[in-house]
């Protein structure tokens, strides 16, 4: 293969009910930056059905072109059809990189089309960076359950394919009324070829928890002592109108629910503030919130590694100090009304 | 009858696993080598398909020869045959090299015996990726299928399957052709003691154990290392954080100060304030 045939930056626009995910916006990003060091265009990849209108939101975050596969075949994510098409686009028009958003539906994707094409693919990556010169990609990703980073390279093979972890990367401000080029692409493919089909879909009438959006995060960690110990982290999240976050080993005690957790496994998040209280700060749960704005801690063993990686700690029980800090809270909040009042 | 293939790994417990701070690798002898967890659940799911709807459970696995025990621990969970493949060619292998030589492996036993379902786990605790389960399914061109957190029905005799996939915000309800191949989460179900009867085979049992030279149409340039096109250029620790501000004094003395520094970001508040 000749590694210069093979030209662009491109990003899998993963939509769902009419929205681009977060993510695929955070990665236009990302690629502009990539496309911008090589000299190259950066390009969006969009298939669905119904999806046209969202090109104009693709171009706003960052694209110069995106493709475009708009077929009923494409109504809901299965992983032929949309590989088919991803397949065909990339044999036409040869990028140089392509991204995905590391969710599930784009993990099954890259996996599905990497292994056709073939070419390399690094999972979970939270660094990037492109050579100049080579436009040889730099994806870096946490390896070793966190332990340590890895910078993976793929020398050989184009397209270069990597699957980015959501909430690292920073989407651009969009810039209303900017736009590109769009081209159509149709795939010729019929129902009846297709080996799966989606018989329903089921959505979960609780409404699940997104603490990836909030701008306050109790989190609590086995240090709570128990379920009725836990609690608490409820009532200041409450208290301060957060979400609350948790460690794996509360999650897997059953205290709460997984959508909670912070971590490597679970959710990265950042915050404006990010309470840890009484979790140890395993690096595994680090990797999840270190970018939050403002981390206190709050942890009896002084040598918790939590400390480490917070702005401000407090070495003390966590039963005895959040009862006096809902307390608190809410005798200053009311001192904060009246005064606001009076002035 | 159905034949389901699970698809296993032997990793090292990253939970214990130490960083050597010298050179940056892992020190692997500190850490205790295990069934990955994920593939516990993958086997555990065949164990109950077999035991709703009859048939055998096969579990394959690339790896050194000291992965025999991650086999016995899937013999003890009730899997029937085990198999490794293992050979200094395979070493160094990514994703992609991965998929190859479990698919070369597959294809073998299916020879003997012709396999209707795969099941992987979600992911491996070391590699982390979630990519070799669809590598397998693509290579052996049958549909693949992720996510999976429920299984409703195997039905061989008209060749489908209907599953759940887990969404982010519910599960979709699929109806595939078999062969497929599921990678199932970890909520697929819950993996119960062994019962002793599983213990004692599972002591005594040998595994089929093959080197490349035993499977079949084998390109070997595309095994191991040299079948991988990524490469791990550098590996680092994670930059050490500097660390915080410690906030000292009675309880009290210390929630009033971290208030005050709460409170700076007012703005977080306000709208709860008042309305
Ligand atoms: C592959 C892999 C992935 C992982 N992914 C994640 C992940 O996504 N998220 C995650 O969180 N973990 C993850 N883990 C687990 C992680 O390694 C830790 O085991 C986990 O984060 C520890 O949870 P914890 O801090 O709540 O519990 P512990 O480590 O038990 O810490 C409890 C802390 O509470 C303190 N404490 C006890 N009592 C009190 C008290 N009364 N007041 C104040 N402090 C008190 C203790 O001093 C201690 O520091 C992962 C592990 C692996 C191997
Ligand atoms: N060396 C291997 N041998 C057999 N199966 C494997 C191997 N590596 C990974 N798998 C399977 O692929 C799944 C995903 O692994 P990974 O892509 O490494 O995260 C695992 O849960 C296993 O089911």
């Amino acid at each position: 293969m000749n590694l210069q045939d093979y030209k662009g930056v491109w990003v899998f626009i993963e939509q769902k009910d009419g929205v681009v995910a977060p993510v695929s916006l955070e990665l236009l990003g990302a690629g502009r930056k990539l496309a911008d060091k090589r000299g190259v265009e950066l390009a969006g990849i969009l298939i669905g059905e119904n999806v046209k209108s969202l090109t104009k939101t693709v171009f706003e975050y960052g694209a110069d072109t995106v493709y475009v596969y708009d077929q009923p075949i494409f109504k809901h994510y299965r992983t032929e059809p949309f590989m088919k098409a991803l397949l065909e686009c990339t044999e036409k028009y040869k990028p140089e990189i392509i991204l995905f958003g590391a969710t599930s539906t784009g993990k099954d994707l890259a996996s599905a089309v990497a292994t056709d094409l073939p070419t390399g693919l690094t999972a979970d990556t939270t660094e990037l960076d492109v050579e100049e010169e080579t436009g040889l990609l730099l994806a870096s990703r946490p390896a070793f359950g966190g332990n340590i980073m890895a910078t993976i390279l793929c020398k050989k093979y184009r397209p270069q394919m990597a699957t980015v972890r959501a909430k690292v990367m920073k989407a651009l401000d969009p810039v209303p009324g900017r736009t590109g080029k769009v081209v159509e692409e149709t795939i010729s493919l019929q129902e009846e070829e297709i080996r799966t089909k989606v018989l329903e879909i089921v959505k979960e009438t609780v409404k699940k928890v997104r603490i990836d959006e909030a701008d306050i995060i109790v989190a609590g960690g086995k240090g709570m002592g128990s379920y009725e110990g836990f609690q608490l982290i409820h009532q200041l999240a409450e208290t301060l109108g957060g979400a609350v976050g948790a460690s794996r080993d509360v999650v897997e005690a059953g205290w709460i629910d997984h959508a909670h957790q912070v971590g490597q496994t679970g959710v990265t998040v950042t915050p404006k503030i990010y309470f840890a209280i009484g979790i140890s700060g395993a690096i595994q749960h680090i990797v999840g919130m270190k970018n939050s704005g403002l981390i206190i801690a709050i942890n009896k063993d002084k040598d918790a590694p939590i400390f480490q990686n917070c702005h401000y700690g407090i070495v003390g029980d966590a039963l005895e100090i959040v009862p006096l800090l809902i307390e608190q809270f809410n005798k200053a909040l009311g001192r904060e009304k009246v005064s606001l009042k009076s002035g | 009858m159905l034949h389901i293939v699970a698809c296993i790994k032997q990793v090292p417990d990253t939970k214990i696993i130490k960083l050597n701070p010298k050179t940056n690798t892992m020190d692997r002898r500190t850490a205790p080598a295990i069934l990955n967890p994920y593939d516990a659940h993958a086997v555990e799911e065949a164990v109950r398909l077999k035991k709703r709807y009859g048939g055998t459970v096969s579990v394959v696995t690339m790896g050194p020869p000291p992965a025999v025990s991650a086999i016995k621990k899937c013999i003890e969970i009730g899997a029937d045959e085990g198999y490794l493949i293992t050979d200094r060619r395979f070493a160094g292998a990514d994703t992609l090299a991965t998929s190859y030589a479990v698919t070369k492996a597959i294809e073998k036993i299916a020879k003997t015996k012709p396999v209707d379902l795969i099941i992987c786990g979600k992911m491996s605790i070391d590699g982390d990726t979630g990519q070799v389960g669809p590598g397998i399914a693509r290579r052996l061109d049958i549909p693949p299928l992720t996510s999976v957190n429920k299984v409703v029905e195997i039905n061989k005799e008209e060749s489908y399957a209907i599953v759940h996939r887990k969404l982010e915000d519910g599960y979709e309800v699929v109806r595939s052709t078999l062969p497929c191949l599921f990678s199932v989460e970890k909520t697929i179900n819950e993996v119960p003691y062994s019962p002793l009867p599983n213990m004692i085979r599972a002591a005594r049992y040998k595994p089929h154990i093959w080197s490349v030279d035993d499977l079949e149409g084998v390109d070997v340039k595309q095994l191991g290392l040299k079948g991988s096109p990524t490469i791990v250029s550098k590996v680092w620790a994670p930059p050490k954080p500097t660390g915080g501000t410690f906030i000292e004094g009675s309880p009290t003395e210390q929630v009033e100060q971290l208030l005050s520094i709460i409170l700076e970001k007012k703005e977080l508040f306000e709208q709860k304030g008042e309305r």
